[in-house]
C-alpha cells in the first residue's frame, strides 16, 4: 500500500469532522489522498450486550442514548421491532405523534448538520444562522416533551406522554412557518455563493454505482441518485397517511448531500403540517401482558438514513438478542470512493458530508512517512488548514 | 443476469425457490421473508441479490449473529425498497467449527459487520480481504467473544 512517496494520516482517534471517535488513515501522495484505512470501535460501548440484560421497558431508554442528536430514531426503530415480534398494533394517535417527534427531529438535526458543514469550510455567519434555526425547535421538544434531546417519548405499543395539541398547534405551526421562510432563504445564499460551491460542487462524489455496493442508505444515498427512503418505501408510523415526497440529486457530490438534505427539512415541515392538521383522537398506548418467543424488524428512517434493529424474544420480559444497525455505519464504508482523489483541505468537508455521528475531545495526528516526523493538531487547528485550504505538513 | 428481475413479491419467492435450493422459506407477512439456507450457498444468495440491487432498489442492510446454544445463526436482512420488505437468509453455523464464507468481497457494504461479528461472535468469515479488529481494542485478549453466551 505505502511506496516510498506516501504520507500516512491518522485522522483521529479524536478526529475534528466527527461527532464520535473513530480513526481514519489517509494514504497521501503530496496533496491528494490515494487511499484511506477506517478502525472503529473507540466508542464502543457494548450496548447490544446490555440490551440483552434488561427488559424491553428499558432498553427503549438504552437505545435512546446511542445517539444524542436522533435520540428518538433508535427508540422508534426498537419499539417497532418489538411490536412485530409481539404482533401489537400501535393506536392512530400514537402513530402520528412518532411521526410528528420523527420530523421535528429530522428538521434540528438537518439545521444542526448545515450549520456544522458550513462551520467546516469557513462560513461561521451562516453557521450561526443555521442554528438560530435550530434554537426554537429545541425549544419546541421541551414544551412537547419536557427535554430538549432524549425525548423518552416512546414505549412498546405506542407513546408515553400525550400532547396537547390546543396549546401546541400555533407554536408549532408557527415556528414552521418560520423555518419555512428561513430556509428557502439561506438555501439559496448557500446554492448561489460561488465559494461555498467551490468547497462543494465535485468534492467527495460517490457514484450510483459505488452507492450501491457500498450499500448506502439516507441523504448519502438520495445524493447519489438512490431513490431509496423507508418511510415512502415501507410506510411506517403515519407516513402512508401523510405521504413522503423523496428527494434525489444524481450529482453525487458535497453539494448534492447538502441539497438534499435543506430539501427535506423543507418536506419534513410540510409533513409536520399535515400531520398536525389530521392527528386523531383517541388512546396512545396498546396494552400488552405477554411475551412471546418470537422475532422482528424495525426501520426507520433517521436524519442520516435508515435505522434497522433486529428483536427476538424468548418469552420472557429480557429480549433475547438485540441487534442495532445505526446508518452511520452502512454510510462509513463508503469514505472510500468518495475521498480517494481529493485533497487533504477537502477531507474535512467529505468526512463530515455523511453526516456521522462530534466528540468532544479531537485532535489529528499527521505522520511524515519520509522522516517519521509526527505532528498533532488540535481540532480547531485542522479546522483552520481546512479553511485556509493549506497542508499542514508544509507550515510546521 | 441468467434470470428475469422479479416485479413482485411472488415472483421474488420463485426466484429465491428456484435459485437458492432453499431448507425453508418463511413468509411472516407481505413487508417479512425468511429464508434458510445451507451455509456453504451463501455466496450463491450474496451474488443473486447483488444483481437485484439496482433494479429492485436494494442493498444488504445488515446481520445478525446469534448464539443459539448448540450452533450459531447469522441472519443477514436484504432490504429491497421497490417490493417494500426485508428478505433475511438464516445461515446455520456449527459450534466446534465456526466458519463460513465471506461475502464482503461481493456486497462492499458487508465489509464491517463480518469484521464485528468476527470480533464478538467468534466467526471467522472465510475469504474476507481483511479481517482485522474493528470494534475490540487491540489488546483485547484472544478467543473472548463478549456476545456468546454459552462460552
Amino acid at each position: 500500500m505505502m511506496s516510498g512517496g506516501e504520507l500516512v494520516i491518522p485522522l483521529g482517534p479524536y478526529h475534528p469532522a466527527f461527532k464520535e471517535p473513530e480513526l481514519f488513515k489517509l494514504y497521501v501522495d503530496g496533496e491528494s489522498i490515494v487511499n484511506i484505512d477506517i478502525r472503529l470501535g473507540f466508542q464502543h460501548r457494548g450496548i447490544e450486550y446490555l440490551a440483552q440484560k434488561l427488559t424491553v421497558q428499558q432498553v427503549v431508554f438504552l437505545v435512546e442514548r446511542i445517539c444524542g442528536i436522533c435520540s428518538t430514531s433508535h427508540p422508534t426503530c426498537f419499539c417497532q421491532a418489538v411490536e412485530e415480534a409481539m404482533g401489537l398494533e400501535v393506536p392512530d394517535r400514537a402513530r402520528y405523534i412518532r411521526t410528528l417527534i420523527a420530523e421535528l427531529e429530522r428538521i434540528h438535526s438537518h439545521l444542526l448538520w448545515a450549520g456544522v458543514a458550513l462551520h467546516l469550510i469557513g462560513y461561521d455567519t451562516l453557521f450561526m444562522y443555521f442554528w438560530r434555526y435550530r434554537e426554537p425547535v429545541c425549544e419546541l421538544f421541551e414544551e412537547l416533551t419536557g427535554n430538549r434531546q432524549h425525548y423518552a417519548m416512546l414505549c412498546p405499543g405506542g407513546v408515553r406522554r400525550d400532547i396537547d395539541l390546543k396549546k401546541m398547534r400555533p407554536k408549532i405551526l408557527k415556528v414552521m412557518k418560520e423555518i419555512k421562510e428561513a430556509i428557502t432563504k439561506l438555501a439559496d445564499a448557500v446554492a448561489r455563493d460561488r465559494l461555498v460551491r467551490a468547497r462543494m460542487e465535485g468534492i467527495g462524489v460517490l457514484t450510483k454505482q459505488d452507492a450501491i455496493r457500498y450499500c448506502v442508505v439516507g441523504p448519502t444515498a438520495r445524493g447519489s441518485g438512490l431513490k431509496i427512503d423507508v418511510r415512502a418505501d415501507e410506510p411506517y408510523a403515519a407516513y402512508k397517511e401523510l405521504g413522503v415526497d423523496v428527494k434525489v440529486m444524481t450529482e453525487g457530490d458535497v453539494l448534492a448531500r447538502t441539497l438534499v438534505r435543506v430539501l427535506e427539512t423543507l418536506e419534513s415541515v410540510e409533513i409536520i403540517e399535515r400531520c398536525i392538521d389530521s392527528m386523531p383522537n383517541g388512546p396512545i398506548t396498546a396494552e400488552f401482558n405477554e411475551y412471546p418467543v418470537a422475532d422482528g424488524i424495525g426501520k426507520h428512517e433517521a436524519p442520516r438514513g435508515e435505522d434497522i434493529h433486529y428483536v427476538k424474544l424468548n418469552g420472557t420480559p429480557v429480549p433475547e438478542r438485540v441487534k442495532i444497525r445505526a446508518p452511520t455505519y452502512a454510510n462509513l464504508p463508503s469514505l472510500v470512493p468518495q475521498l480517494i482523489g481529493y485533497s487533504i483541505a477537502d477531507a474535512p468537508i467529505i468526512l463530515g458530508s455523511i453526516d456521522p455521528c462530534f466528540s468532544c475531545t479531537e485532535r489529528v495526528s499527521i505522520v511524515d512517512v519520509r522522516n517519521g516526523r509526527t505532528i498533532t493538531l488540535s481540532m480547531d487547528e485542522f479546522n483552520e488548514f481546512c479553511r485556509k485550504r493549506k497542508n499542514p505538513l508544509k507550515v510546521r | 443476469m441468467s434470470f428475469k428481475v422479479p416485479s413482485n413479491f411472488n415472483e421474488l419467492l420463485k426466484l429465491i425457490e428456484g435459485e437458492l435450493s432453499p431448507i425453508s422459506v418463511d413468509v411472516r407477512s407481505s413487508k417479512r421473508i425468511y429464508v434458510d439456507i445451507k451455509k456453504e450457498d451463501i455466496r450463491r444468495a450474496a451474488k443473486l441479490f447483488l444483481d437485484l440491487f439496482e433494479p429492485l432498489r436494494g442493498r444488504f442492510s445488515t446481520a445478525t449473529a446469534m448464539d443459539c446454544r448448540d450452533h450459531f445463526e447469522i441472519l443477514y436482512h436484504f432490504s429491497f425498497s421497490e417490493l417494500g420488505l426485508v428478505l433475511t437468509v438464516r445461515c446455520k453455523v456449527p459450534r466446534y467449527k465456526p466458519e463460513i464464507d465471506s461475502i464482503a468481497d461481493l456486497i462492499y457494504g458487508a465489509s464491517f459487520i463480518e469484521r464485528e461479528i468476527h470480533d464478538l461472535m467468534g466467526i471467522k468469515f472465510m475469504g474476507h480481504p481483511n479481517l482485522r479488529r474493528l470494534v475490540l481494542p487491540d489488546d483485547w485478549p484472544e478467543g473472548v467473544y463478549p456476545l456468546r453466551r454459552y462460552g
